[in-house]
């Protein structure tokens, strides 16, 4: 397959055309991974005793803690700034990345070890760390699989999801590795390489999950202990993380993470889970010297304003996307945007508010609800999708469009038009003389044709009863 | 039962076989039947393309025209159009709104209709089928109706219900389905691939019904025969 398509200059169906134009092998492996991950949520869930009621206890504590972002994020910073960390408030995702790099310019950094963040990829952290010429070195598996790529991770929790493992074999072997197809084989290759970079590195950055408001500790999840490793090892830390991270106590972080390990990946609980309180403290062994948290507006106060606000309650585990047909036929990259699937369709147009190809996100979606039904907090997707959608037509739609529905909403407000306008539906039209959106339904399927009257005719004329 | 049929314009317009199968299951029941003819479209189509104001027009008229019968209950042969009365109309006329109070509590899906009131009709297909019946997505996940249909099936002797993916969108999404064209298809050969064993595809929506028959048509596979729900159970219940 060619390049990844980027958002600006194409429509989302010619970057879902570029999707499906390949061999086959990408909806094979997407087909095989989110399988995997939607049944291990699935069982992951079921085990619960009741999950249904978690679900409904996980969505009001979100709506809650939403509701009181500006005292819960007041709380979390008091509390991080009190246990020895700085805090810092990033309106944009320019202002973050100037106070990344302020930190390394001012420890003299040149190699920073990150975990996995998506916060990192949505400021494009790791291009302007590197023009800073600073080696901003991937560790989780799949993140630095897609950095060896020169790709974007294409999935929130499994961002080489989509990789065969020949595909790995090639990626792993530009950096020296000669071995097989044996996962055993390629992880310990992994984990000796980046045992190194963790130990000379001067910065570890990381994402943040959740961040606890009432003790001003951060949680940070990972499934192969490099978050551990980023946020223990180099003598400082810098955590990114979206402001609606926040959650109110203890309680609500215990839920959310057996939910999250649930419906991400079906385990009872994530692998490693670390909390971190503050930088190291006098006698402790290990952890950084200096911890500094960039929470991130850009655009998240725009999505609280407004009617979508729920997407701020996302915990961020992926099982909309391994639940979505539409994510499962194009993979993450088709979105264009770092945020892909149902909860990237949401939240991308709001986040990207002065990218035009950014708008019609929320049509990437049948609205069959199979996101809804996944979500581990209750978003009710499909409804914040349509919320999009009314919201694109607002501001202006295509114009075409517009007259198309205005017109059809005046005759079919009228039964006598709607007749005459649904009635030539009976003849058989040659493909190449339909209109335009019956042309396009004819690219893969028949067009029906009604054989016979009309229901109406036909009850008209006394034949539809017996 | 006085039962006011919400026929929708797809079944009007491009399957009034279903229409007319529906009327007939129905008044088998023992349920007198009647068509308020001002019925034009819900407004699904504008709604989920994000044109409110339009689809309130239309759906306006239909409620309006629905609700002057005054019937005891409204049957629709599709689920996606009952959901978007019963789930989202309230959206774009209000709750208050006295057609809608009217109609909304009264409308049910077919197979949801046929489970209270026509559990009794029972019949027979020869030959007997292997009918694979797909969850279409509303009436799935917005209505909750995937026992009433399976059971209505289980009703007719010579229906054998085969096991494949039915719970998967199969990629129709009302315009979606024309401003994503290879998309669309794209996901109803995902959910088609899985339809081995049967030689029947049987569902509640005609939408649909409509575009995996297109597909089937198109990719050679006429052999599956594709059926409403409504027209099996009339055909395994003529007198």
């Amino acid at each position: 397959m060619s390049a990844v398509p980027s958002l600006t200059g194409t429509t989302l169906r010619e970057r879902e055309r570029w999707a499906l134009g390949g061999d086959g092998r990408l909806q094979s492996a997407l087909r095989r991974t989110t399988d995997n991950l939607d049944g291990r949520r699935r069982r992951g869930l079921d085990e619960l005793e009741d999950p249904e009621t978690l679900r409904q206890t996980a969505r009001s504590l979100r709506t809650a803690a939403v509701a009181r972002l500006p005292e819960l994020l007041g709380r979390l910073a008091d509390r991080v700034q009190a246990a020895g960390g700085t805090v810092f408030f990033a309106a944009d995702a320019e202002e973050a990345r100037a106070h990344v790099l302020g930190i390394c310019a001012r420890r003299g950094a040149k190699l920073a070890v990150k975990s996995k963040s998506m916060v990192s990829e949505e400021i494009e952290l790791g291009a302007r760390l590197a023009e800073a010429g600073i080696e901003a070195l991937e560790t989780d598996l799949g993140e630095w699989a897609q950095q060896l790529d020169g790709e974007p991770p294409a999935h929130i929790l499994g961002p080489a999801m989509h990789k065969t493992p020949a595909d790995w074999v090639r990626v792993l072997g530009t950096v020296g590795y000669d071995g097989d197809e044996s996962a055993p084989a390629m992880t310990a290759f992994a984990r000796r390489t980046l045992r190194d970079k963790f130990h000379a590195a001067d910065v570890g950055i990381t994402g943040v999950n959740l961040a606890v408001a009432e003790s001003g500790t951060l949680v940070i999840v990972s499934n192969e202990g490099n978050a551990r490793m980023s946020s223990t090892v180099p003598p400082v830390q810098i955590a990114l993380m979206g402001m609606e991270r926040v959650v109110a106590d203890w309680a609500e972080a215990d839920l959310l993470l057996a939910l999250l390990g649930r419906a991400g990946a079906g385990v009872s609980f994530p692998t490693y889970v670390s909390a971190i309180t503050g930088p190291r403290r006098p006698r402790e062994r290990d952890g950084p010297q200096e911890l500094h948290l960039v929470v991130l507006d850009n655009g998240r106060s725009r999505i609280l304003a407004g009617a979508s606000r729920e997407a701020l309650n996302c915990i961020r585990c992926g099982a909309c996307l391994n639940a979505c047909p539409v994510y499962r036929q194009i993979g993450g990259h088709a979105y264009g945007s770092v945020y892909s699937g149902p909860i990237g369709a949401v939240i991308s147009p709001l986040l990207l508010d002065d990218v035009p190809e950014a708008a019609e996100l929320s049509h990437a979606s049948s609205l069959c609800g199979a996101c809804w039904a996944a979500c581990p907090v209750g978003i009710p997707l499909h409804e914040l999708l349509l919320e999009g959608r009314r919201r694109e037509a607002a501001g202006g739609g295509d114009r075409a469009e517009r007259a198309a529905w205005r017109a059809w909403a005046q005759a079919w407000s009228h039964p006598r038009l709607y007749g005459l306008t649904g009635a030539p539906a009976r003849a058989r039209i040659p493909e190449r003389l339909l209109p335009p959106p019956l042309r396009e339904w004819a690219r893969g399927r028949t067009v029906p044709h009604r054989a016979g009257a009309t229901f109406r005719a036909r009850w008209r004329r006394g034949e539809v009863l017996e | 039962m006085r039962v006011g049929l919400f026929v929708t314009c797809l079944v009007d317009l491009l399957c009034p076989e279903v229409g007319v199968a529906t009327a007939r299951l129905l008044q088998r029941a023992g349920h007198q039947v009647e068509f308020p003819e001002g019925q034009t479209c819900c407004g699904q189509p504008a709604f989920n393309s994000g044109y409110r104001a339009e689809a309130a027009g239309v759906l306006h008229q239909t409620l309006r025209a629905l609700a002057a019968t005054d019937a005891e209950a409204y049957v629709a042969p599709a689920g996606s159009c009952t959901t978007m009365i019963r789930t989202f109309a309230a959206e774009l006329v209000g709750d208050d709104d006295p057609d809608l109070r009217v109609v909304a509590p009264r409308l049910f899906e077919l197979s949801e209709f046929l489970a209270s009131h026509g559990s009794a009709l029972a019949g027979r297909l020869e030959p007997p089928r292997r009918v694979a019946y797909h969850d279409s997505c509303h009436m799935l996940r917005e209505l909750g109706l995937a026992r009433e249909p399976r059971e209505a099936l289980g009703r007719v002797a010579g229906v054998e219900l085969a096991d494949w993916d039915s719970e998967r969108c199969c990629g129709f999404g009302g315009t979606f389905s024309m401003r994503q064209p290879e998309l669309s298809v794209a996901m109803a050969d995902e959910k088609l691939r899985t339809l081995a064993s049967a030689d029947t595809l049987c569902g509640a929506d005609p939408s649909c019904l409509m575009h995996m028959r297109g597909r089937l048509e198109r990719i050679g596979r006429e052999e599956v025969a594709v059926r409403h729900l409504a027209e099996l159970l009339e055909e395994a219940t003529r007198p």
